[in-house]
């Protein structure tokens, strides 16, 4: 493949463009809305009226408000329907030739959309992640080949390390330290890891990334894998995203055929090539150790570190591992430059967030902001505040790593350091919303019971405590717990967190330290005297009623 | 002393032995081809039996209580078979939070098994699932491998029932 | 090799740059309580008992996979790690039925010396009970779950040494159990070849000889340091 040639190729889809544009969503949550058949619909009721000539029916991915899919967009007019049916789609069609949509319209000045800033999404919800020509005309693979052709190695690092950018998959440690790192280990074989394991309940921006986008995230890898010296990538998907590896499977497919995996990329001296690697539902997986020895065919328990990945990962070889999203953001940092991204964001967490806005929220779904932007924002404007009747009473973040921020705090910049202050942490991007309904124990309890089936089994404090730590939160919410208990559960907490093996047993205390922290009221709501001491007063908490907040 | 390694001959004659070797052949017949071998075992027989287990042991050159242990600690695979239909709640933060706990006592009581289970005549297998990614559209179940959002305890057992019935 | 100095407990050590903080503190005759440790196998970092606190982290490092640095400060046995040791051990005697007086191990246990020197005197949390079982279908030995600890030193063993890796572990979390072959009864196991180093290596009475005695079944390991080095002299 040659620059021409890909140019070439942009410019035949641009030439191919109709007039009108109609946009279904095929992402796995409207799919399973029938957005598959929406299309036919929308394909037939063009093909009836004749439009052919003026309008394409175009699949695309992922348009973020999937609480109110199945959508269909209309370009240029800008017109959005919400909850279309295989039924109402024809009508949509019928407005286009004067008549009447009978498709419930949705309003693209919302500022769940006008508030998002789309780096890792701008091509989600745009383009057919099915057809490499219509990511060509985007402007795909052309940061390769400038890398390829511009750039040393070591210039790409330095632009990733100027750009600011850090893990996306949670820890938030600055990429280009670690590209650097894996570019510096001494080894003839190197790997290059995309993890797609996401397994935060509640979050699935990396499955929208990877069903709306696919060649972004390989064409980051293969970028990644210029710089630090590797020639073979793995994607480990988890195997809960049928469509995403489907999606996948086709685009590296397409992408073979056109020479922009394997040999010799735009006739340079780089090889790359991509395997997918399915997961088997492990959350632990997601972890860089475990996820390497799942690749290596072996049970998925992390081991210790060091060593890092970085200087011996797959089979003892120096392994650069990213999330997702960390690698949909080099396209765009190479396109546009490290200065421009160094420019979104604070400045300590530069660039953009992808958010899985979910719970109870009136705007359900995925969300790119730039970091420091504040929850309230996030809560009041993006997703448009509480359902009627409701009071939101806290956001969580980080999934079962994470904590939970009360409403009081809703001032908090969303970015690195300030939310691990409150006691929570970014996360992979899951943020779910809790009103004056949800019992803060309960939830507690919810991640613990997560931790604990998860949980791999190696090391005692992790194996061990998270089953004390869960039965003690059973016997709060069973009323049957004293505050013997609630200490005995804290000082679980403190042991469980700084001895355990791995991120998972470290983490696992997070959501109940949290929610001590600014819900102790709830806890000690539901506890019960010490034996013998019914009649004692402990400071007036034990008669506290439990709808005190 | 070199020792030939031989390739055990295929368990019977049914075909889909001949597809889940091929995947092993395309991987190298490696030791890491575990997983995908495992994979591609469960989604021709619905299940990881004891023979196969073997088998692929001993075409992998992988010790077998190793292999036991892999098939033993994801999630995704089963050693039991399954009924003939399938019902996955989704348990994660999002579906939680909007009650498929609920909708997934609703089916336990309808169906009269706990997730893991199969009924006893076999047409339904109940399991639980900790985040498909669904979570626009929470709650969420998997009927058959079918997606099915914004359920509530009422409709999630008639498109239950609709499923079972419809075979 | 460069020989490296380092501080463990206020001690000055010296220690080669490849050892690791437990190799160190043991030559400088300085015990650190280890479990799923044993000298001559792959270490794995599992336990959590031999963790220690290293000056200028605020991560606890596990002595036996964490390399001595130049110039390192090492403290063992500060009141916080004697406080988590104890509660790891105490999650592990509720974790399992372990009842020392009917035991074949009693002692001479590596869990029940550990509780004892680290001044277990009652475990705070609820016992599990959980169902384990005990296969006797060996010829020549015993496997009893209710005694064991997951340490996987058999594993292990049978896989570095023996190498047949008759053992591994199945399922996952509190559920794991070890296995021999397809979590099938020990005497039908077609890889096992009898040669007990799994029995000699575990820690507790989870596996054990038929026919021994209390006072007999005392374990022996010095054959794992002999069979890997003198299988390496040979390399």
């Amino acid at each position: 493949m040659l620059l021409e040639e890909l140019n070439a190729m942009a410019d035949k889809e641009k030439a191919a463009r109709k007039q009108i544009r109609i946009r279904c969503c095929m992402s796995a949550g409207c799919m399973s809305s029938q957005s598959a058949e929406i299309k036919q619909a929308l394909d037939k009721a063009v093909a009836d009226r004749q439009l052919g000539e003026q309008v394409e029916v175009v699949r695309v991915g992922c348009m973020g408000l999937c609480g109110q899919g199945p959508l269909v967009s209309i370009d240029p007019q800008g017109v959005l329907y919400e909850q279309v049916t295989p039924e109402n789609a024809g009508s949509i069609v019928d407005a286009l030739a004067g008549g009447t949509a009978y498709a419930q319209q949705g309003d693209p000045k919302n500022p769940f959309f006008t508030r998002q800033l789309a780096v890792v999404s701008r091509n989600g919800g745009r383009i057919d992640p099915e057809r490499i020509e219509a990511y060509i005309e985007a402007g795909g693979y052309g940061a390769l080949h400038h890398v390829l052709h511009e750039l040393t190695p070591a210039q790409v690092v330095d632009a990733i390390t100027k750009s600011g950018l850090r893990g996306r998959g949670g820890a938030g440690f600055p990429t280009g330290l670690k590209w650097a790192t894996v570019a510096k280990s001494k080894g003839d074989r190197k790997y290059v890891i995309c993890n797609g394991d996401e397994g935060d309940p509640g979050a699935f921006m990396d499955r929208s990334v990877l069903e709306s986008d696919p060649h972004a995230v390989i064409e980051g890898m293969a970028i990644a894998g210029y710089a630090v010296g590797a020639s073979h990538g793995y994607l480990y998907v988890r195997a809960e995203y049928p469509l995403a590896i489907s999606r996948l499977q086709i685009a590296i497919r397409q992408a073979k055929q056109h020479g922009l995996l394997g040999e010799g990329l735009f006739e340079s001296t780089f090889n790359f090539n991509v395997e997918i690697r399915i997961g088997a539902g492990a959350f632990v997986c997601g972890e860089e150790t475990a996820l390497m020895a799942s690749i290596e065919g072996r049970r998925g328990q992390p081991r210790p570190r060091p060593p890092f990945p970085a200087e011996s990962g797959l089979w003892g070889c120096p392994t650069l591992i990213n999330n997702v999203e960390t690698f949909a953001n080099i396209v765009p940092i190479i396109s546009q430059g490290a200065e421009w991204y160094a420019g979104l964001g604070t400045e300590k967490s530069k660039g953009t967030k992808v958010f899985a806005l979910t719970g109870k929220i009136r705007n359900n779904g995925l969300i790119e902001v730039p970091m420091g932007i504040t929850i309230r924002e996030i809560v009041e404007d993006l997703g448009g505040g509480a359902p009627d009747g409701t009071q939101i009473k806290a956001v969580q973040t980080g999934g079962p790593s994470g904590g939970c921020i009360p409403a009081k705090l809703f001032d908090t910049p969303v970015d690195y350091d300030s939310l691990m202050k409150v006691g929570s942490i970014m996360g992979s991007g899951g943020m779910v919303v809790m009103d004056d309904s949800t019992n803060m124990v309960d939830v507690a309890r919810f991640y613990m019971q997560f931790c604990m089936e998860e949980s791999c089994g190696k090391c005692i404090p992790c194996r061990a405590g998270t089953v004390q730590m869960y039965n003690l939160l059973t016997k709060i919410l069973d009323r049957k717990a004293t505050l013997k208990d609630l200490e005995s559960l804290e000082e679980l907490c403190d042991m469980v967190k700084h001895t355990s093996l791995c991120g998972l047993g470290q983490t696992a205390p997070n959501p109940v330290i949290s929610t001590l922290r600014y819900f102790r009221n709830e806890y000690l709501a539901l506890l019960q005297p010490e034996p013998g001491e019914e009649n004692a007063s402990h400071n007036g908490h034990i008669t506290e009623s439990a709808t005190t907040r | 002393m070199h020792i030939k390694a031989v390739k055990p001959p295929l368990p019977s004659q049914d075909k889909r032995w001949k597809i889940i070797d091929a995947k092993m052949r395309k991987l190298g017949y490696q030791s890491h081809a575990l997983i995908e071998t495992l994979h591609a075992v469960q989604e021709s027989f619905g299940f990881l039996e004891e023979d196969a287990l073997r088998w692929v042991a001993k075409s992998l050159r992988v010790p077998p209580s190793k292999v036991y242990g892999v098939a033993t600690f994801y999630n995704f695979f089963t050693l039991k078979p399954q009924g003939a239909h399938t019902c996955v709640v989704c348990l994660g933060t999002a579906c939680y939070v909007k009650a498929s706990g609920h909708i997934l006592e609703a089916i336990e009581k309808f169906a009269q098994i706990k997730p893991g289970e199969t009924t006893p005549d076999n047409q339904l297998s109940l399991l639980t699932v900790r985040c498909i990614g669904a979570c626009g559209i929470a709650p969420a179940v998997v009927f058959d491998g079918n997606v099915s959002g914004r359920l509530t305890s009422e409709n999630a057992i008639e498109k239950l029932k609709g499923y079972i019935h419809a075979s | 090799m460069a020989v490296k100095t380092l501080t463990i407990d206020g001690k000055a050590v010296s220690a080669d740059e490849n050892d690791t903080i437990l190799q160190a503190a043991t030559e400088a005759g300085i015990k650190i309580p280890t479990l799923c440790h044993l000298d001559g196998l792959g270490d794995v970092g599992a336990c959590r008992l031999c963790i220690t606190e290293v000056a200028g982290s605020n991560k606890l490092q596990p002595a036996c996979v964490t390399k001595i640095a130049e110039g390192m400060e090492v403290k063992t046995n500060s009141e916080r790690i004697q406080k988590y040791r104890i509660m790891i051990l105490e999650l592990l005697f509720a974790e399992r039925n372990h009842v020392c007086a009917v035991c074949v191990a009693n002692r001479h246990c590596d869990l029940q010396k550990l509780a004892a020197d680290a001044g277990m005197m009652h475990v705070r949390f609820p016992y599990q009970y959980p169902q384990a079982a005990v296969d006797a279908s060996h010829d020549w030995f015993v496997v009893d779950h209710n005694r064991c600890i997951l340490c996987t030193r058999c594993v292990r063993v049978c896989d570095e040494v023996e190498g047949a890796h008759t053992w591994d572990v199945m399922g996952r979390g509190a559920g794991s159990r070890v296995i021999t072959d397809l979590n099938q009864p020990w005497g039908t196991s077609e890889t096992c070849t009898s040669c007990s180093k799994c029995v000699q290596v575990c820690p507790t009475g989870a596996l054990s000889s038929k026919g021994k005695s209390v006072a007999e079944m005392v374990k022996k390991r010095d054959f794992v340091t002999y069979l890997v080095q003198t299988r390496e002299e040979r390399l």
